[in-house]
């Protein structure tokens, strides 16, 4: 009981959880923005790899760090945009056309990285983003260490959280994105772009899920390996359906998950000779499966999610 | 403008040809990163051919490769019929291979007339067991079964991890995480002389025929259909759709047990944590290609099988990086949805000068 006291109070704790949910906080969103404008988008878990090996591949070719950020959203977009024509305009299923772009896109970045690395017995390293030192700040106590020494593109994420929620909630363009979500047919009664706004939608919030890949190869670690992203996408999509559609709480859904992620790495060791270790590296999928029976019951679909619209069609 | 419209009557042809089609086009499309890779298109082509259809033991090795396809294509396309997304059938597989080397590897020294059938019956129950608990959750909580399915395949493949290094690990194996070997007497048995291809594939091909006769003829099926059809209206017409579903998921996830049973008891004889190179998720391919047809299953399952087979051989030969293989399985997913739409709807170009009629 001491020791998980002094785990919870710990400095590195605190970071190590805010590290581990910064890839999620930006899938959460990207998949939040897609579900808001009524369409799931499964393609998670490939833009995730895609985001990994392009964001890392540009920065091994040279393109420098920020280069690299932009690379890997500019690929999760086009991906995005693949899904977007199957499922707006021609209106084909969701799910198989998600789980397609999953499939599509992971195999165009192995054979990718294969092709331009066929034989290499460990992977080349980049020099990754550096923690954000900032003077003073980072000797605060506590929250220095937490908050100062996490590296840019976690800033980015949490400032993407709010930047996404003044978006959707205080601009009417979020308005609109919401109601194409809800009531395509009002939207188009408006004279809005039902298409426009959905495609759009799906292209930015693919762009956001590549950069939680991105921040993989380019923040946690220095190198692409196969199998990286391990269900971080789909864990997403789950934090989605918990966080009810909200910015806020997928930032919430987001640490608390990463909390309990750093949680179950600290606690192995600690009980490591009592239990084996793959229960604890079990824990956090059975918890995403756990909060979402949780929030299953009183979710809040969006009301036009997963349906397709056509256009002079009711 | 353009308009997009139902087409009146779907014709039988384009059911048929549409899947050949999306296969043709996404091998087709296959060039352009063999282009990229430095590799001639043509003779790439030729090398697969030759390595699928070169020889008897290759063909031996495709029909290996089918087998397991054949089990998570019906399973995905059975549950998809219902509109059950069932997207576990990788867990699921684990899960009957684990069942079949629990029992079938030394526990039990029973005759194979008694312990082959017993290996099948409680493989095919842990898979149909895998996809019982999200089914589930789905009714009672309306936890979305996508979704659900997906995070057991990791959780179960840590628990393979755990069992591999705990209860099932062979004490003889020299500390690699693999279980004891299968009893000789539990394997299913081979189908030809000094080849790999095993009994396993007649079980496939007789499932995939009862599937076909099921789906089209008996009540099951057609409540099956209904429910997949239009829920609320098959609620209104008096079918148990929770039960029909459940029906449904169970056998599903046998199904998928059975691809894991015949993997370990039919080809590798032990278990091992990467028996399976994703064979659940393209089960999920197989099933959209053959238009969630069971025999369509089966042709399906055999062309995937002779794209795997012939981008070993070809990747071999010429140095081209085997993920060629699932680039081509997914282009071929992409193509047949597509292709699905081009089916159902027509594009009507209307205000350019000509009336659409």
């Amino acid at each position: 009981m001491m020791d998980l006291l002094n785990i919870l109070m710990s400095e590195s704790f605190w970071a190590a959880s805010l590290r581990i949910a910064t890839p999620l906080i930006f899938g959460v969103l990207g998949a939040l923005i897609c579900e808001r404008a009524g369409v799931l988008n499964l393609g998670i878990e490939g833009i995730f790899v895609v985001g990994a090996m392009c964001g890392w591949m540009a920065v091994w070719l040279g393109a420098g760090l920020w280069g690299g950020v932009l690379v890997a959203a500019l690929a999760g977009a086009f991906f995005g945009l693949l899904h977007a024509i199957l499922t707006v305009p021609l209106g084909l299923s969701q799910h198989v056309s998600g789980l397609g772009i999953t499939l599509f896109a992971t195999s165009v970045s192995y054979f990718t990285y294969r092709t331009a690395l066929p034989n290499v017995s460990s992977p080349p390293r980049i020099e990754p983003f550096q923690p954000l030192d900032l003077p003073i700040l980072s000797d605060l106590p506590f929250l220095g260490p937490v908050l100062f020494q996490q590296t840019a593109l976690t800033w980015l994420a949490i400032a993407m959280v709010g930047l996404v929620w003044y978006v959707l909630n205080r601009t009417a363009l979020g308005v609109a994105i919401q109601a194409v979500g809800d009531n395509p047919d009002s939207v188009d009664a408006q004279g809005l772009s039902v298409y426009g706004l959905r495609i759009g939608a799906i292209v930015a919030g693919s762009a956001l899920m590549a950069l939680g890949g991105a921040f993989l190869t380019m923040s946690a670690f220095d190198a692409f390996f196969f199998g990286m992203v391990n269900g971080r996408g789909w864990v997403c999509i789950a934090l989605v359906i918990f966080a009810s559609w909200r910015p806020g709480k997928a930032l919430l859904g987001a640490l608390l998950f990463g909390a309990f992620d750093a949680l179950q790495v600290r606690l192995q060791t600690e009980m490591g000779a009592l239990v084996p270790g793959q229960v604890f590296l079990m824990a956090p999928y059975i918890l995403s499966i756990i909060a979402l029976v949780i929030a299953a019951r009183s979710a809040d679909y969006p009301r036009a999610l997963l349906q397709p619209w056509f256009k002079g069609q009711r | 403008m353009i308009r997009i419209e139902p087409r009146a009557n779907r014709s039988r042809a384009m059911d048929l040809g549409i899947p050949v089609l999306s296969a043709v086009i996404a091998l087709a499309f296959a060039a352009i990163p063999l282009l990229a890779a430095g590799a001639n298109p043509i003779t790439a082509y030729g090398e697969m051919v030759k390595g699928v259809f070169g020889s008897v033991f290759a063909v031996s090795e495709m029909l290996t490769r089918a087998t397991p396809l054949i089990f998570t294509g019906l399973a995905a396309a059975l549950a998809f019929r219902a509109k059950l997304w069932n997207i576990g059938a990788e867990g699921q597989l684990y899960l009957g291979a684990m069942a079949a080397v629990a029992v079938g590897a030394g526990w039990l020294d029973l005759p194979g007339l008694l312990l082959v059938p017993l290996i099948v019956i409680l493989g095919a129950s842990a898979g149909a067991a895998g996809m019982a608990v999200p089914t589930y959750l789905k009714s009672r909580f309306g936890a979305d079964e996508v979704v659900t399915t997906l995070l057991l395949n990791f959780i179960i493949l840590i628990f393979l991890q755990m069992m591999l290094e705990g209860p099932l690990k062979d004490p003889m194996g020299l500390g690699w995480p693999q279980s004891a070997p299968i009893l000789d007497q539990g394997m299913l048995p081979p189908l030809m002389e000094r080849m790999r291809v095993h009994s396993g594939l007649i079980l496939a091909l007789v499932l995939a025929g009862v599937a076909q006769f099921m789906l089209a003829r008996s009540v099951w099926g057609f409540r099956l259909r209904a429910v997949g059809e239009n829920a609320a209206a098959a609620r209104h017409a008096g079918i148990n759709v929770k039960r029909s579903l459940f029906g449904v998921a169970i056998i599903s996830g046998g199904l998928a047990g059975l691809a894991g049973v015949s993997e370990v008891a039919g080809l590798k004889g032990y278990l091992t944590a990467d028996l399976s190179p994703g064979f659940g998720y393209t089960g999920i391919v197989v099933a959209m290609l053959a238009g969630l047809s069971p025999v369509g299953v089966v042709i399906a399952a055999l062309f995937i099988a002779s794209v795997f087979v012939g981008a070993d051989s070809m990747s071999r030969a010429m140095g081209v990086s085997s993920f060629l293989a699932d680039l081509v399985v997914s282009m071929s997913l992409l193509c047949v949805l597509v292709g699905g739409f081009i089916a159902r709807y027509r594009i009507i170009r209307s205000g350019t000068g000509r009336a659409a009629s």
